[in-house]
């Protein structure tokens, strides 16, 4: 018996090809997970997973009930700026334009030494961090600072916000350095002798030639990295585990705690439900003020409809 | 204005020589083109110039001062570069007024001289768009209003003709030969188009290989070209060369016989130029191989007993078709030494027209 299979026209099959897998992988990984989390914010699930009713006191604890989340939300917020101001777009900055300026093997060398943190485990980075600050006098802060005759310092309990900032700044410099480095890579050399020709000193060519020219790439490294920074929370677990107390408990780490330490899943998928609606508007806004729809263009390759 | 004086300039890039120990003067107010082929240096010498290079060797001087340690931002050198270089995102008036940011020059001063520059340069309707709103002809225009706008001392322009189209260019070169005139600014012009460096220049130095081969008006180069490269760089269609040997009054080249005014020996080179070469009448036989009509002139390409030669007629008619035989004539032939490349002296081919 012969089946009279109907082939799929071309442009499906094209389409199916070409953005099955992106799909699949899409749906399982991210749309099916948002819809659990929808899903559990609204029921009163606890540490024995069991489900007795549908409510809204998630809802309403985190928008009136949580006296802790005043408080999350302004470590959040300093962490997030800090980070994101000094390390992640500033100390990249600075990075690009002074290894761009260095003669290339000099720059790649120390491009590279900065990288070295992403490449290492994140458990790794982390104990090593916890070394570095640990308050006995085996700490390597401290044994610098008794080498040089000062007292033992505790940075932990007494700076936490000063040591996640800076753990995660070390890391996190690296990812706008490689970026704004290709970027000035790719400013045409003529521009920088134009510009040295009209009197320019360095600042002022890195102010009117450089900055001007990696703009893009500068308003991208602020939206993806800020966003980044809101929900990661790894390496603040790993070294202060959130504490002293909550002095170092981000929103994400907030969510990590009430749903996997406190057994709140309920609570905790609230929580998180929350962050992803912070994080859209944040993006949102972002997007306006940098003005990103500039830079997004027309496809170059005509599309058959 | 200033008087230009490179003394012993080279600029070498690890064991790579770019420009070999130069000497040259550039007088007060003078126009003049540096040419030749691509990867000669001559851009090197502009850089070095404008304090972009520095350079290994030697004194750069400007009116009797050195300046290899002054930054390029104190020199108050104007240039236009090949691709322009404008700033993209500032508008047309901003990239003219950005060298006087740098100076002590008020906010209304600048604007007055900048816009006074654009009208110099005729760009005074463009001033608030963006380069990359500009044909190339008009960006061209900006770089120039943008380096002349600090009055400066030294105009260097690089290869500022190249990306235009032919008819732009033409009216190009006699605006900026124009401008020049009017300003009296030591200028110098890089450039690889012959044409562009003899209209344009009051002088031209030809340079190859990191040396200045010669340096010279436009007909000193044409006319007396002091080496085989001048001689063949110079002038379209490019000059015959032969090989041949001399033996007092006698030359020889491939199977014919020629004299001498003057008297040399042993392996020469025989350069005559196409137009020197006169059709229908002379001494010498000879094939046409094949014809290209230019319009107001035409090329023969013949096959003699000297080798086959480039022949340059004027009028738009071919008066021999292909495989025609014809009678032709030698003008003014020069002679070279083979081995040092150089021309030599007192020793021309005998005109042998009739």
């Amino acid at each position: 018996m012969a089946f009279a299979i109907r082939p799929l026209s071309r442009s499906t099959a094209d389409r199916v090809l070409f953005l099955g897998p992106a799909v699949a992988l899409l749906a399982m990984f991210f749309l099916v997970p948002a819809i659990i989390d929808v899903a559990i914010a609204f029921t009163d699930m606890g540490r024995n997973l069991r489900v007795s009713e549908y409510t809204t006191q998630n809802v309403a604890r985190m928008l009136g009930g949580d006296s802790r989340l005043t408080g999350i939300m302004a470590v959040t917020l300093t962490y997030v700026l800090a980070t994101l101001a000094i390390f992640n777009v500033g100390y990249g900055l600075l990075l690009a334009l002074l290894t761009t300026a260095l003669p290339d093997r000099a720059g790649a060398f120390f491009r590279a030494v900065w990288i070295l943190p992403r490449m290492s485990p994140s458990v790794v980075y982390a104990l090593l961090w916890t070394w570095v600050v640990a308050p006995t006098e085996y700490g390597l802060l401290n044994q610098v600072l008794a080498g040089l005759g000062f007292p033992a310092v505790d940075p932990k309990s007494n700076a936490p916000m000063l040591v996640i900032v800076l753990a995660n700044g070390f890391i996190g410099a690296s990812f706008g350095m490689i970026i704004f480095t290709s970027a000035i890579r790719s400013i045409p050399e003529h521009l920088f002798h134009a510009a040295r020709v009209d009197g320019a000193g360095e600042l002022a060519i890195v102010r009117h030639v450089t900055l001007p020219a990696i703009r893009w790439q500068l308003s991208f490294v602020t939206i993806y990295q800020a966003l980044s920074l809101m929900v990661s929370f790894e390496y603040i677990w790993l070294i202060t585990n959130g504490g002293p107390f909550f002095d170092t408990t981000v929103y994400a780490l907030y969510v990590y705690r009430r749903a996997f330490e406190n057994g709140q899943y309920a609570y905790g998928a609230a929580l998180a439900l929350g962050l992803v609606v912070v994080g859209m508007i944040m993006a949102m806004v972002m997007w306006r003020f940098f003005d990103m729809r500039a830079l997004l263009q027309r496809p170059r390759i005509e599309a058959r409809r | 204005m200033a008087r230009i004086e490179l003394k012993g300039v080279a600029k070498r890039w690890g064991d790579v020589t770019a420009v070999e120990p130069t000497d040259l003067a550039i007088e007060d107010g003078e126009f003049v083109a540096i040419l030749g082929p691509s990867g000669c240096g001559k851009s090197t010498t502009l850089f070095m110039l404008a304090g972009i290079y520095v350079p290994s060797d030697g004194q750069i001087l400007f009116d009797g001062a050195e300046v290899n340690d002054v930054e390029a931002r104190d020199r108050n050198v104007g240039i236009v570069f090949q691709s322009y270089a404008l700033y993209p995102h500032m508008s047309v008036l901003d990239n003219i007024k950005f060298p006087l940011r740098f100076k002590k020059v008020g906010a209304d001063e600048a604007e007055r001289r900048a816009r006074s520059a654009a009208q110099l340069v005729q760009v005074s309707e463009l001033l608030d768009r963006r380069p990359t709103q500009l044909s190339g002809g008009q960006q061209q225009r900006v770089a120039l209003a943008r380096a002349l706008v600090k009055e400066p001392k030294l105009l260097l322009l690089d290869e500022p003709l190249s990306n235009l189209d032919a008819s732009l260019r033409l009216t190009m070169r006699s605006e900026i030969r124009g401008l020049q005139r009017k300003l009296g600014v030591t200028t110098i012009l890089v450039t690889h188009d012959q044409v562009e460096a003899t209209t344009m220049a009051d002088r031209v130095i030809c340079m190859s290989k990191g040396r200045i081969e010669q340096v010279g008006t436009a007909e000193d180069l044409y006319h007396r070209p002091g080496s085989l490269f001048v001689a063949s760089f110079i002038g379209s269609p490019p000059i015959n060369l032969l090989e041949g040997s001399a033996s007092g009054r006698a030359l020889r080249v491939g199977q014919a016989e020629l004299a001498l005014a003057g008297e040399c020996g042993g392996a020469v080179v025989l350069g005559v130029r196409p137009e020197q070469i006169t059709l229908g009448s002379g001494p010498l036989r000879g094939r046409v191989v094949d014809t290209e009509a230019h319009g107001r002139e035409t090329f023969y390409h013949l096959d003699t007993p000297l080798g086959p030669l480039r022949a340059l007629e004027a009028g738009a008619k071919a008066r021999f078709a292909m495989g025609d035989a014809l009678t032709f004539g030698l003008g003014h032939g020069l002679l070279f030494d083979p081995d040092t490349t150089r021309r030599i002296d007192g020793c021309v081919l005998e005109s042998a027209v009739q």
